[in-house]
């Protein structure tokens, strides 16, 4: 389907660390590289988790203020029953189960898939600061710590757009 | 439903010109549609299109990921084999529908 204008570029901002968010840029930044779509993805504040060597494979889903969660069978999760022990960590793991399925691979692999097609991956300076991280806590596939206006420079052109999650 | 003669051969595509029909798929078919997309097809190329016809012949969805545990190539590889957007190149010289996967 050729259309008269393409889009050239998608620059994705990352920032929120639940799996479900950190998931929705990773799938909409390797969809984009899968179709020859220049991609950046940058990660700020929260959304660093899903870049941190140590955290990015073992991220949650919320339990508790999360009106959406539903058990198996379709019943609203109520908020108390997510402050239960282990109740985070089983959701987020029966989620991950579910992604698998799908053939969703895991944060990390997802990683390999979109840097090998050409995709940019960036950390955001100032939340860096403000953890107080460097380098050396991010995976390998971060090809640097950049300010907003460095992101912006990336992200310009025609046919270029930005995307938040 | 569209049609199109590939190396003397009629065969029916969609209206993306992806094949309808796999059995209908030649080796000699495939470097043709090769030279419509600018790609010269190596064993390398014939390869992966065998990975991509027997999955999509046993049912399997197919995936970026699914070539990177395919054994044969990597996904990197795969990448510089079919520039731009190798998916959708790599299924329509091989002859099989477009792919429905996200991932």
């Amino acid at each position: 389907m050729e259309k008269l204008n393409p889009i050239k570029k998608v620059n994705i901002i990352c920032s929120k660390g639940a799996i479900e968010d950190v998931y929705a840029a990773l799938i909409m930044g390797n969809g984009a590289v899968m179709e020859g779509i220049e991609t950046n993805i940058f990660f700020t504040f929260f959304g660093l988790d899903a870049i941190i060597k140590k955290r990015m494979d073992k991220l949650h889903t919320a339990v508790v203020g999360n009106p959406a969660l539903r058990l198996p069978g379709g019943l609203r999760m109520p908020t108390l029953l997510g402050i239960i022990p282990g109740m985070e960590s089983f959701t987020s793991w029966m989620m991950k189960g579910q992604m698998e399925k799908l053939d969703v691979p895991p944060v990390s692999e997802f990683f390999d898939l979109i840097t090998a097609g050409g995709g940019k991956v960036y950390a955001c300076k100032m939340s860096v600061d403000m953890f107080k991280m460097t380098m050396d806590d991010f995976c390998e596939h971060v090809s640097g710590i950049i300010t907003v206006g460095e992101f912006y420079e990336h992200a310009a052109g025609e046919g270029s757009h930005i995307i938040f999650t | 439903m569209a049609q199109k003669i590939y190396a003397g051969v009629t065969v029916d595509v969609n209206e993306e010109g992806y094949f309808t029909n796999p059995s209908q798929w030649t080796k000699e078919i495939a470097l043709e549609i090769a030279k419509e997309v600018g790609i010269v097809l190596t064993d390398k190329h014939f390869a992966i299109m065998e990975f991509l016809r027997n999955r999509y012949n046993s049912g399997d969805a197919l995936s970026v990921r699914s070539i990177n545990h395919s054994g044969v190539i990597d996904v990197k590889t795969f990448y510089q084999l079919f520039p731009g957007a190798p998916l959708k190149k790599a299924t329509k010289i091989a002859g099989i529908p477009k792919p429905a996967s996200c991932v």
